[in-house]
């Protein structure tokens, strides 16, 4: 028998990510951000949740990708931190989808790239791949 | 009750206990006849002992007892309360209190050995009673209206386990009946009824502090909510909405000003501690000093109590160490012997004050200037201007220690900095006023809380920024055509004159590296701030309106930038940054990590600087900025007619009087400096490129000694005899310092040593 889990997918670009279910608060549509000069730069800004401040991190930036372009409206992942809730910005949102631990793999030798740190493994979905982030990872930025 | 919930209580409880021991035996110290303290002691450590005991903390409990017994015979009448035992009842407390700490991060009493202090206590019990005087009436007298009531609580307590009392309700631990729980036989017979009355016992509930600040966040989000609410309600003509829209708005009010009120403290928590402190303290330096304290109820916020403790401590300690005199020198200058140390506490202006006030010798200026010479941490033309009152702030530069001896509390310079630096955290400040030989008087001023502030809301690029008010001196607004002239640039860096003194300006959009919205043709808007008690201007797009907001912590992933203090979500729902203006003002250099310029100019409104009161020679130089020298460095002044300016080397002379005069072009001269104190090597072109269409030069001549030199200016202005106000500090090297002369920004330059470079310039390229 074997374990499965649930993932929250969403694709930056064509690729598919996942995060914990478990760790996933909501997903949040446009919000005003409000911009924080002087932060780091995969820092977008700040969004009021309901009194609550929430960091939003663009993960395209965060996963050393190209940023998007103007025209596609990101949607914010609210993902629970041991410091409070964070969001994470995706193109576009996917299903829960819940998968096997048969289909889990590590992420290959030969992808070297700094993100590496934040990519957990991958499981091998019948038509895709998908990317599981380590949410603590992605959510503690690299000193500048 | 769990036994977790049980242990935390007892540490709770005993925490407190403790610090009414401390309390009473410094009172009965005083008073030692005083028996109903004598018996609330009593009775502390007992319950003390009695619940170490439950919980099988032996060493604890052994420690207690061994008090106890020697207070059985105090309580008696068969020993006498004398300094000696309360040395040993208060070292008895330190243990105690040792061991609690222990307990609460391991669990267990630690390794410590308590065996030395209990056989002092017991020889103590031996000696002690000998020596003393039966006391005549031994048995406590109580006024207890409704003994019989009280004695009913107190058995209905017997009954449910008073060691584990129920986890929402608890009576103050002191106001607890003792129990014999131990079983000890010294337990008075008497003791059940010696129930004191507490009215407030029964009212008073504790509640766990972290429910508290949820429930003050939650209604600094409801406040919040009303006010979009009473937004959105504008737009409405609805009678019956509008009426409870409005009833809301008053419920909601007063509920902020309730809960607000939950976490407000009366100082007298901290307070309460000072006897013994002084008591030891005193001891510590040989010295008799007594207490005064008044307004122990004034309340503050209680996360401001907690900032608080640790600075009044030091400066109550820096008093008797360095304020109050040693008993017989205070006799010799004719005062009492006993010193007296006052702590006052008192809500003014809607802030909370604290003021310290000694009666010792106060604070010798002179010693104060000696000592900053030595120290070094000023230059000596510095302090040489300093005010009074400048001297006085001495002491809190970093660093800075005026006793000439290393104590076990002060004496490392180290202190009052940070008593500082941790009072001006909290919004605060600190005042010091001293009378030499009579009193120092060292005023703490400290906001109510820290929940809700005041802020101006500013805009810049779009986005809005705010402003806590306690750094707010004043907003300036400058036309569009005030602007123009408004702004001045001194080298390079923008200022403004206001009311005659220069305000260093930072722009907001160029700190925070963001794009203004502002043109340059539009008003200029300057939030004019303090950061450590220097001035400075930030100029924003504009200014919106003041608030009052919640500040919250920023996350971790942005909690770096010095700028800002947290954010707040406005009425509108928006969020709006919060800036930290001391922050800002170090990031743009407005103060220095050393403080200097923030004590050369402290408070120029106030009292002004005078540096220079003989007459100026006031002129242009070359490149066009207004500069100044003193007439009495002026031989002559001279026009040479372009054609008699000969080369010497890369040097420019004149024929003069029968000698040649080297030619120094003050605003070439001055960046040469400039270049080589920056590591630049010299460009070794001479000057008057640009002035070869004038016909003549204007040259100031210098004469000190048997060498001359002339000064090429653009030209001469005027001589003037005014009283010169040091407004800033030189920028560059070659130039004393900066002042407005004639509504102008006038750089005085420093002539020997722009001669003595140049000369030696020339030296340097002749031979």
């Amino acid at each position: 028998m074997s374990i499965s889990q649930q993932y929250c997918t969403f694709f930056l670009g064509q690729e598919c990510f996942g995060l914990d279910v478990l760790r996933v608060q909501e997903i949040v549509r446009s919000q005003t951000l409000t911009h924080v000069p002087l932060a780091h730069r995969m820092v977008r800004g700040l969004i009021n949740l309901r009194g609550q401040l929430v960091t939003v991190i663009d993960l395209r930036r965060r996963l050393d990708l190209p940023d998007r372009d103007d025209s596609c409206e990101p949607v914010n992942v609210v993902v629970q931190t041991d410091d409070g809730a964070v969001s994470l910005l995706v193109d576009e949102i996917g299903d829960v989808l819940e998968v096997s631990e048969l289909q889990f793999e590590r992420p290959p030798e030969t992808l070297q790239r700094s993100s590496r740190d934040l990519i957990s493994g991958v499981y091998k979905l019948p038509d895709r791949l998908l990317v599981v982030l380590d949410p603590d990872r992605v959510v503690s930025l690299p000193e500048r | 009750m769990s036994n977790n919930e049980i242990f935390s209580e007892f540490l709770q409880e005993t925490h407190e206990n403790l610090a009414l021991l401390d309390s009473d035996l410094i009172l009965l110290e005083t008073n030692p006849g005083e028996k109903s303290t004598l018996a609330q002691v009593f009775r502390t450590l007992h319950s003390i002992k009695g619940t170490a005991g439950f919980l099988g903390f032996v060493k604890l409990q052994d420690v207690a007892h061994s008090a106890e017994s020697l207070l059985s015979r105090l309580r008696s009448g068969e020993m006498q309360f004398k300094e000696t035992v309360a040395t040993v009842l208060l070292q008895v407390v330190d243990a105690i209190r040792e061991m609690l700490v222990s307990i609460e991060s391991t669990g267990k009493e630690g390794p410590a050995d308590y065996t030395g202090l209990i056989a002092r206590v017991d020889s103590l019990k031996m000696t002690g009673g000998a020596a003393a005087p039966s006391a005549p009436s031994p048995a406590p007298v109580f006024n207890s209206p409704a003994p019989v009531i009280n004695s009913a609580i107190s058995v209905l307590q017997f009954a449910s386990s008073p060691q584990a009392p129920s986890d929402t309700l608890v009576m103050p631990a002191n106001d607890e009946p003792s129990t014999s729980r131990s079983g000890t036989s010294d337990m008075a017979t008497g003791d059940g009824s010696e129930v004191r009355t507490s009215s407030a016992a029964d009212s008073n509930i504790r509640v766990d502090v972290g429910l508290l600040d949820k429930l003050m966040n939650l209604v600094g989000e409801l406040v919040l909510s009303r006010n979009q609410i009473l937004q959105y309600s504008d737009s409405h003509e609805d009678n019956g909405f509008l009426a409870a829209v409005q009833r809301l708005d008053l419920l909601i009010s007063e509920l902020q000003a309730a809960v607000m009120k939950t976490r407000m403290q009366p100082i007298g928590s901290v307070l309460n501690r000072f006897p013994r402190i002084v008591r030891d303290q005193a001891l510590v330096c040989g010295k008799k000093v007594r207490l005064e304290i008044s307004g122990q109820e004034t309340e503050l916020d209680r996360t401001l109590i907690e900032a608080i403790r640790d600075p009044l401590v030091h400066m109550v300690r820096n008093a008797i160490d360095h304020g109050i005199e040693a008993p017989a020198v205070r006799l010799s200058r004719g005062k009492q012997e006993e010193g007296r140390l006052r702590i006052d506490a008192f809500h003014e202006g809607g802030k909370v004050i604290v003021e310290i006030t000694d009666d010792g010798g106060g604070i010798d200026i002179a010693r104060l200037r000696e000592k900053a010479l030595q120290s070094e941490l000023l230059a000596p033309d510095v302090i040489a201007k300093m005010t009074h009152t400048e001297l006085l702030r001495l002491i809190f530069l970093p660093g800075f220690s005026t006793a000439d001896r290393v104590t076990q509390t002060s004496g490392r310079g180290v202190g009052m900095d940070v008593v500082l630096t941790n009072i001006e955290r909290i919004g605060g400040t600190v005042d010091i006023e001293s009378t030499p030989g009579k009193e120092t008087t060292i005023r703490t001023k400290i906001p109510l809380t820290l929940a809700i502030i005041p802020a101006l809301i500013v805009s810049c690029g779009g986005e809005q920024y705010a402003v806590p008010q306690v750094s707010l001196l004043e907003l300036v607004r400058l036309e569009p055509d005030q602007a123009k002239r408004g702004v001045e640039r001194m080298h390079g860096v923008p200022v403004y004159r206001l009311r005659d003194a220069m305000l260093p300006l930072l722009f907001l959009d160029e700190q925070l590296e963001i794009e203004s919205d502002r043109s340059p043709d539009d008003e200029v808007n300057i939030v004019v701030l303090q950061a450590d008690d220097r001035p400075f201007g930030l100029v924003v797009d504009s200014i919106r309106d003041t608030e009052e907001i919640v500040v919250k912590p920023l996350q971790k992933q942005i909690k770096g930038i010095p700028v800002f203090a947290g954010a707040a979500i406005m009425g509108d729902g928006r969020i709006s940054l919060v800036l930290d203006v001391l922050g800002l003002a170090r990031r743009a250099n407005v103060i220095s990590g050393a403080k200097n310029h923030a004590i050369s100019d402290l408070a120029p409104s106030e009292k002004e600087e005078e540096v220079e009161t003989e007459p100026v020679l006031l002129f242009a130089s070359c490149a066009g900025g207004q500069m100044a020298i003193p007439l009495s460095l002026v031989s002559r002044l001279e026009e040479f007619p372009r054609g008699t300016v000969e080369s010497l080397g890369s040097r420019q002379v004149v024929q003069y009087c029968g000698g040649i005069l080297p030619l120094i072009d003050v605003s070439h001269e001055l960046e040469q400096l400039r270049l080589r104190g920056s590591g630049v090597p010299a460009a070794s072109v001479a000057s008057v490129p640009a002035r070869d269409e004038v016909e003549s030069i204007t040259v100031i001549v210098y004469t000190a000694g048997d060498q001359q030199a002339g000064l090429m200016v653009g030209n001469v202005l005027d001589i003037i005899h005014e009283h010169i106000v040091a407004r800033s500090r030189a920028n560059r090297p070659g130039v004393l310092f900066t002042a407005v002369v004639q509504e102008r920004v006038t750089e005085f330059v420093d002539v020997p040593l722009l001669v003595r470079e140049s000369l030696f310039d020339v030296i340097q390229s002749t031979t």
